[in-house]
């Protein structure tokens, strides 16, 4: 299976992964190798299989509706790159 | 340096408890052995003081009479993929390069719950993405084991609890946690000849350790001997709220339901895992572990699990999505580095941060992931795959019927040089061709040395268990152990 540039560029995008041409160009025949061994899936018949949603069966656990945790926010912000008045702060978003 | 680190975690256990040695000396002696082995590269932190308070704490509960908990005094390696509260913890990545957790992952709680103290954080592949150590961005961890050729070639401890496998192996640590997603303990532990076991997923709480692939991902213990895995596991196990896939039973005692004896047991040898060019040694040392089950008292058949050639594809569909999802959390903002270059918006701040902050073989694997999630290809990949990992774990169903555990070489080939494979990303997932299945159908699985090569490197032998029945694969590798004698150790060289 073969895979171009732009392919690589697109999926990078939209992983959001920033990546240039070159990097785009090495990493295309190497996803094309890997995607085209992982094509021979298709051989096996799966129409009357259903996909595996549970490795071991489990139950769903419900609990009650009630606030276990919180007041944290030292906690929470000690590893941000940048806090500032007690929130994460990013790149201006909106002008 | 002193023989107290020649001792394993029963031996420590036991000698605390009966006051041979103090848990305080027993700690120093292996602090001792940690600050001399920095050339293999297998620590990112060292933690001495961590494990010398949890020796004290354990000296002082034993003047004072109390009853001690089941690895009093023990101290260990933690792979750095376990949270550690106020320690750093990177999964062998720059992104999470400084992080330092304020909770303690729910393993990790549990050892030092049981007395165990930390050695300090061990390296391995990034976010447990690689089958040699050679894809941390802290460096490759170098097997303690060489080649009897006087190459002195560096050779690769396995992946990716690689620096588990390399102190274990080299008496820097008497045991360490690992985690197996596709056969990272397994592989690791038959490279360097110990012994390490996935139990069945569920058993070990997820909470607190850096996701790789979430329906795949298990902790497990990797040390001396079975004994010594049987009595870590017991103390890692265990029902836990805050993982939703967590089993909710109680841990059985493994420890004390040890038995090699195989009288009554059915051993199942699946005829698909004869791949080619697999080298002679390991097909002789298979046949050598068929003959010690049978001496142990087991009754060997042949079953076939005809599915076994797509476990490699399915998986590198699936783990590959999943990490894409859990990958998707390194942001820049919350944790870990940001990349901001000068007058970039929100979006360029994402792409920069995870392009500076992701090694080669994440990425590869983001982008694998992503791929195989987009719009138009998740039925044909993703789907697909997971229905295909249904009619793998069928195969076992339908093995179970004739036997109780099966026997496997661990992988299908010993440790090979560091560079030797690395070139070439598909040859390298090939190595795990015999611990993907088990892995994709959730089961417990252990590794335990056989013997060693011409080379003079250790070979390990699998044992594959039914869900939840880690003693059996605890009792048929230890009635493997009892007959193989395996004493080999690495020269020390470091």
């Amino acid at each position: 299976m073969s895979v171009d540039t732009a392919t690589v560029k697109r999926v990078a995008k939209l992983a959001r992964i920033a990546i240039g041409d070159e990097e785009a160009s090495r990493l295309a025949p190497e996803l094309g190798n890997i995607l085209g061994w992982i094509e021979q899936l298709s051989e096996v018949d799966t129409s009357s299989v259903q996909p595996m949603t549970a490795v071991i069966p489990n139950h769903l656990r419900l609990r009650d509706d009630v606030v276990t945790d919180g007041n944290i926010r030292t906690e929470v912000l000690a590893n941000a790159p940048q806090a500032e008045h007690g929130f994460f702060t990013v790149p201006k978003v909106i002008e | 340096m002193s023989d107290l680190t020649d001792l394993g975690i029963r031996q420590i256990r036991d000698g605390v408890a009966d006051g041979d040695f103090s848990a305080r000396e027993m700690a120093e002696a292996f602090n001792a052995a940690v600050a001399a082995a920095k050339p293999l590269n297998a620590f990112i932190v060292e933690t001495p003081d961590h494990a010398l308070a949890a020796a004290d704490r354990v000296d002082q509960a034993r003047a004072a009479g109390d009853t001690l908990p089941s690895m009093a005094g023990v101290p260990i390696g933690m792979k750095d993929l376990f949270c550690t509260r106020g320690v750093q913890t990177t999964a062998a990545s720059h992104i999470l390069e400084g992080f330092k957790p304020e909770y303690e992952s729910t393993v990790s709680q549990k050892l030092w719950d049981a007395g165990a103290g930390m050695l300090g954080k061990l390296n391995l592949d990034q976010f447990a993405m690689g089958s040699s150590n050679e894809t941390s961005y802290f460096g490759n961890v170098i097997s303690p084991w060489r080649r009897n050729d006087g190459g002195n070639a560096a050779l690769a401890p396995g992946g990716s609890s690689g620096g588990s496998a390399a102190v274990v192996a080299g008496r820097i640590a008497p045991g360490a946690t690992g985690t197996d997603t596709g056969g990272s303990i397994r592989q690791p532990a038959a490279f360097v000849g110990i012994s390490g076991i996935k139990p069945t997923y569920g058993r070990c709480s997820r909470w607190g350790t850096i996701a790789f692939a979430s329906s795949l991902d298990q902790a497990g213990p990797m040390a001396r001997d079975v004994r010594d895995c049987a009595i870590m596991l017991e103390a890692m196990s265990g029902f836990d709220p805050k993982d939703a896939t967590s089993l909710d039973l109680a841990v059985p005692q493994w420890e004390a339901g040890l038995n090699a004896s195989m009288a009554g047991k059915r051993v199942g040898i699946p005829r698909e895992y004869r791949v080619d060019n697999m080298p002679e040694e390991i097909e002789a040392l298979w046949q050598q572990g068929i003959a010690w089950l049978r001496d142990a008292g087991a009754e060997i058949v042949e079953v076939s699990l005809p599915h076994t050639r797509y476990a490699l594809p399915a998986y590198y569909i699936i783990a590959p999505a999943e990490a894409s999802s859990n990958l998707a959390r390194y942001d820049g903002v919350r944790f870990g580095q940001r990349d901001l270059p000068e007058g970039a918006n929100l979006q360029d701040m994402y792409a920069a941060t995870r392009e500076a902050g992701f090694g080669d073989e994440v990425k590869r694997r983001i982008l694998i992931g992503t791929y195989v999630l987009s719009a138009g290809f998740y039925e044909a990949y993703f789907t697909q795959a997971s229905k295909v990992r249904a009619l793998i774990a069928q195969d076992f169903e339908r093995a179970w019927e004739q036997c109780d555990v099966l026997l496997t070489p661990t992988a299908p080939s010993a440790a090979f040089a560091l560079g030797e494979k690395s070139a070439d990303p598909l040859a390298m997932y090939l190595n795990d061709v015999f611990t993907v299945p088990s892995s994709l159908a959730g089961l417990p699985a252990m590794s335990v040395p056989g013997g060693l090569d011409k080379a003079g490197l250790p070979l390990g032998l699998q044992v594959i268990g039914r869900a939840l029945d880690e003693q059996g694969v605890l009792n048929a590798a230890l009635a493997i152990e009892e007959r193989a004698g395996f004493v080999a150790r690495p020269a020390r060289w470091w």
